[in-house]
């Protein structure tokens, strides 16, 4: 061995040692938040938060109707989100090639870089104004717009990333297209996929400015979509931003519970889309 | 195989979890349901939303059949949701100027609730006791004019306190709000430079100075940052137990923020409170009056379209002026005085369904 | 041709109209109703972007027709007096989700290359998820934290050594609050992390372990096989980092609670600046008056329009490195 390998050895032990700080810096910054986060908020974590509705302050309450109102919304903007997406996915990776394809993509990075307020605003201009009232369909529809352009690029990239030859196999067998798409192409990138969809959950499940334009808030367990509807997140803001100690601590606590219910969905859709070979 | 597996398994949770929805949505919303429910809307500012949940909670208690709900989403918010009439009812620190009120599609009146203060604070490490400014003191400092802690303007006010020679860091609203009008608008009655330079707004330009978002974030940043000097409504300083100074009053007096100080300012300006009760009370006159104090009104359509809405609307904010003063104190809002009580009465008694007035008083 | 690619069961259907043949290359039925569903939900997200676009415009016309192109170099924004300017947002967006990239970037992949490279599995999978955990914080949260522990902290810390060290540089001369571009850039990092690392995770996971085993078997050293597979992965790589740079270009919450909402130009990191996300969330609700809404909205078809430029740019840099590069990776 000569001076140069050991130059590139000592060079490639270095940059392991980077990038294990690196790590280390990410997940430490995570504990210093998250400690912070308990430190503050364990303390009002009890069943009768968990499920009580808000009550002014001094008197208690809780965040129950937040967490179904939290809850509905994700589901329906997952309905509604997720779809489009994969949709959209699959059409820039398989389907769309060339210019129109290039343009496509294009226009769905843009969607990526709109500040979640202006997207909140616009469906106030289409859904909230001609209905005269604010409703979960609006806040559904405003988180989803959000959703869309992650889980779009995050599917293309994670089916593109799928080798040609699993396509080549499917196709050389006599299945169409559409077969191999569905049931060769997206399966093989089933856990890529559900990262772009786990991103896109936990990026809108912390949205606060687009629901308040849309999905308003309320101090009542959900009862219609058609109304307005609470969520942790605009529970969160609002205590947050009051001047009582009693309330930010339940906001601390919220955000608790927020996070943990990104986690659970998080393993759920893992646990689910798991490659059993 | 992992094909049927993958999407067999998506597809039940996903129906599982649509049967959830599907439970929720499977009522018709809003507006009056069977059984005599009503259900009211409100939004608007910020800073009267702990007494407002208080009273919705205390109300909803005596009412059942009432579900009213209140979302404080700023005063311009609460304006802006009342004339797209998204909302039955709207809230704000500031009175609604003449354009808004022509351009509403319909008569929109103001009734007042309670009062709250503004008040300056400050973080000056060394000095524990209240500060005293006078007014155009208070204009050079914003102004970006009196830079130092211990310019000679703020000694003079303050004998016998050793101010730090730190410079002075402003922290102003960042975001569009009442509390910057009230405050802007004391600024512009005593300082004609502010009034010619800045003017009065939710959102002026500020000379100088950080912007925090909200009464939090301002609250935030004086709190942990020093030689900071704030504005933030009353709740905010003494739920943090911040220094709040003693501002100099147009009798000459320097008076500290609180509820009597705040009623005084209210009661000295009764007298001249015009028809449609959009008045400001800064630096008003009165021995004992705190000079940036203000109203907070809800704002309402003197015609209600929907009757049973209308009729649940009147009783609740007649129940507010009456019942529901009687929480404000301990909130520390200031409560209404009586001559106002009675104006406001008057106001809630002109609102109509149909051309029928909703109370018969 | 028809002969060998049969339609499943959809006989009656008539084989070989222009039409169908034209929406799929293999005449298939499926394949065409597959290829229109998915061209109709695209063209149905353009449709929605487009729409946007218009609403808009259309919304900040009374704004372009007052200020015209002088909205985009003035740097004055008064709403009392009825004068805007966009200048001092644009700077500020840019340079804080600058900022954030150039600190998040090299960490994003570092963790990455840590985790899919060098961890063993039992240490990966549990940190992924932490990592990714990040992005579950609700902004508001971030900018609370950001109030009262990050800002104290850079004051009292970072911030004076960063001034002792680098002091002759403008970037870092000038007052410390705490409160600044300097401190939003941070945040924006933290939070645009979780995003790029998990992708590019993916992206390098899926790096075929041929690659690997080539370069290990020419004599490469860890580091150099790692940036073999990083090569590889470069476009996707690259829409892992555009995909982060959008949620910095359109951070709100807790960008407007710790950069100082002052709209202002200045080279110092410590100052206080004013992204437009921040601007128009600060004053959309409260924001009466014709003009004033209709310069909030200009702003943000002004995001509208950096959004296209950066990812433009973007894309030009993407195609340099994929066509010198050779496009390998896509092996079997």
């Amino acid at each position: 061995m000569n001076n140069s390998d050991y130059i590139r050895r000592a060079n490639s032990a270095f940059m392991t040692a980077m990038t294990a700080l690196c790590t280390l810096l990410a997940v430490g910054a995570l504990l210093i938040i998250l400690s912070h986060i308990a430190w503050q908020g364990i303390g009002s974590l009890n069943f009768q938060f968990l499920t009580d509705s808000p009550r002014p302050v001094g008197e208690g309450g809780g965040i129950g109707n937040a967490i179904i109102g939290s809850l509905v919304l994700l589901l329906l903007a997952s309905g509604i989100g997720l779809p489009l997406g994969i949709c959209v996915g699959v059409y820039l990776s398989e389907i769309g090639r060339g210019r129109f394809g290039g343009a496509v993509r294009f226009i769905v990075d843009t969607l990526t870089g709109i500040p979640s307020i202006v997207t909140g605003v616009f469906v106030y201009a289409i859904l909230v104004l001609p209905m005269k009232h604010f409703s979960a369909l609006a806040g559904g529809v405003a988180l989803a717009l959000i959703m869309v352009p992650i889980v779009a690029r995050t599917t293309e990239e994670m089916l593109k990333l799928v080798p040609h030859s699993l396509r080549e196999g499917a196709l050389a067998l006599g299945a169409p297209q559409w077969r191999v798409t569905l049931g060769v192409v997206i399966p093989a990138a089933a856990p890529g996929i559900a990262t772009g969809a786990m991103l896109a959950i936990a990026r809108v499940s912390g949205e606060t400015a687009p629901l308040l334009f849309t999905a308003f808030g309320s101090r009542f367990f959900p009862s219609s979509l058609n109304e307005p509807i609470a969520s942790l997140t605009v529970q969160i803001y609002n205590y947050a931003i009051s001047p009582y100690d009693e309330w930010h601590a339940q906001a601390w606590a919220a955000t608790l519970v927020l996070m943990t219910l990104v986690l659970s969905i998080n393993i759920v859709v893992r646990i689910l889309t798991r490659k059993k070979f | 195989m992992s094909v049927s597996h993958v999407s067999l398994r998506l597809l039940a949770s996903v129906c599982a979890f649509a049967i959830l929805v599907a439970s929720v949505a499977c009522n018709p919303g809003g507006g009056p349901a069977a059984g005599g429910n009503v259900s009211l809307q409100g939004a608007g500012a910020t800073f009267p939303n702990p007494l407002y949940q208080k009273w919705l909670s205390e109300y909803g208690k005596l009412h059942t059949n009432v579900k009213i709900d209140y979302q404080s989403i700023g005063s311009g918010g609460g304006i802006k949701q009342i004339k797209e009439q998204t909302v039955d009812f709207g809230a704000s620190d500031s009175p609604m100027k003449d354009e808004d009120l022509k351009a509403a599609p319909g008569e929109i009146l103001h009734v007042p609730t309670v009062l709250g203060a503004v008040v300056i604070t400050y973080n000056l490490s060394g000095v524990s006791q209240a500060l005293r400014f006078s007014p155009d003191v208070v204009a050079d400092i914003f102004l970006g004019k009196v830079t130092k802690w211990n310019d000679a303007r703020i000694a003079a006010d303050n004998p016998g306190v050793t101010l730090a020679g730190g410079n002075i860091t402003v922290v102003h609203r960042s975001d569009g709000s009442g509390t910057s009008a009230v405050f802007t608008d004391y600024l512009s009655k005593v300082s004609a430079e502010w009034k010619e330079k800045v003017g009065t707004g939710t959102s002026p330009s500020w000379p100088v100075g950080l912007g925090g978002k909200g009464n939090e974030g301002v609250t935030g940043q004086v709190k942990n940052t020093p030689n900071t000097i704030g504005y933030v409504e009353l709740a905010y300083a003494v739920q943090n137990k911040l220094p709040v100074a003693h501002i100099k009053n147009s009798a000459g007096s320097f008076i500290e923020p609180s509820i009597d100080s705040v009623i005084a300012a209210a009661a000295a300006s009764a007298a001249s409170m015009p028809d449609d009760l959009r008045v400001s009370i800064t630096n008003a006159t009165g021995a004992q009056a705190y000079p940036i104090a203000s109203y907070t009104y809800i704002l309402v359509y003197k015609d209600q379209k929907d009757q049973a809405k209308g009729k649940a609307l009147v009783d609740f904010l007649w129940w507010g002026l009456h019942d529901g003063e009687a929480f404000a104190k301990e909130l520390l809002y200031a409560p209404l005085p009586a001559d106002i009580v009675k104006r406001a009465e008057a106001k809630i008694n002109s609102i109509t369904a149909g051309g029928t007035p909703l109370r018969q008083s | 041709m028809s002969a060998v690619r049969e339609n499943e069961g959809l006989a009656f259907v008539g084989q070989g109209s222009t039409w169908r043949r034209a929406l799929s290359p293999t005449g298939n039925t499926g394949d065409a109703v597959f290829r229109v569903l998915m061209l109709g939900v695209a063209l149905l997200m353009v449709g929605i972007v487009v729409a946007m676009v218009a609403a808009l415009t259309a919304d900040s016309m009374a704004s372009i027709r007052q200020f015209g192109f002088g909205f985009l170099t003035s740097q004055r924004w008064d709403p009392v007096k009825g004068d805007f300017g966009a200048l001092p947002f644009i700077y500020g967006t840019v340079a804080s989700s600058l900022i954030a990239l150039l600190i998040s970037v090299p960490f994003s992949l570092g963790i990455a290359i840590f985790l899919v490279e060098q961890a063993p599995h039992y240490i990966s999978r549990p940190v992924g998820f932490l990592v990714e955990l990040l992005a579950a914080i609700p902004s508001v949260v971030y900018g609370l934290w950001g109030i009262f522990v990050l800002a104290p902290f850079l004051r009292n810390y970072i911030d004076p050594a960063l001034a002792s060290a680098f002091g002759w540089l403008p970037l870092f001369k000038g007052q410390i609050t705490g409160i600044g571009l300097l401190t939003g850039g941070i945040i924006l990092a933290i939070m645009v992390t979780p995003i790029i690392s998990a992708v590019v995770r993916d992206v390098l996971a899926a790096v075929p372990g041929s690659q690997r085993e080539a370069a290990l078997a020419l004599g490469a050293t860890k580091w150099e096989m790692i940036r073999v597979v990083l090569v590889n992965g470069a476009p996707g790589i690259a829409g892992a980092v555009i995909l982060g740079l959008g949620r910095a270009l359109g951070e709100t919450m807790a960008v407007t609670m710790v950069i100082g909402n002052r709209a202002q130009i200045s080279p110092s990191l410590f100052d206080p600046s004013y992204t437009i996300a921040s601007a128009i969330a600060n004053e959309f609700t409260e924001a009466t008056g014709d003009l004033y809404l209709s310069a909030l909205v200009e702003l943000g078809l002004i995001l509208f329009l950096v959004t296209f430029i950066v990812n433009g740019i973007a894309r030009v840099l993407v195609w340099n490195v994929t066509r010198k590069t050779g496009g390998v990776g896509r092996a079997a």
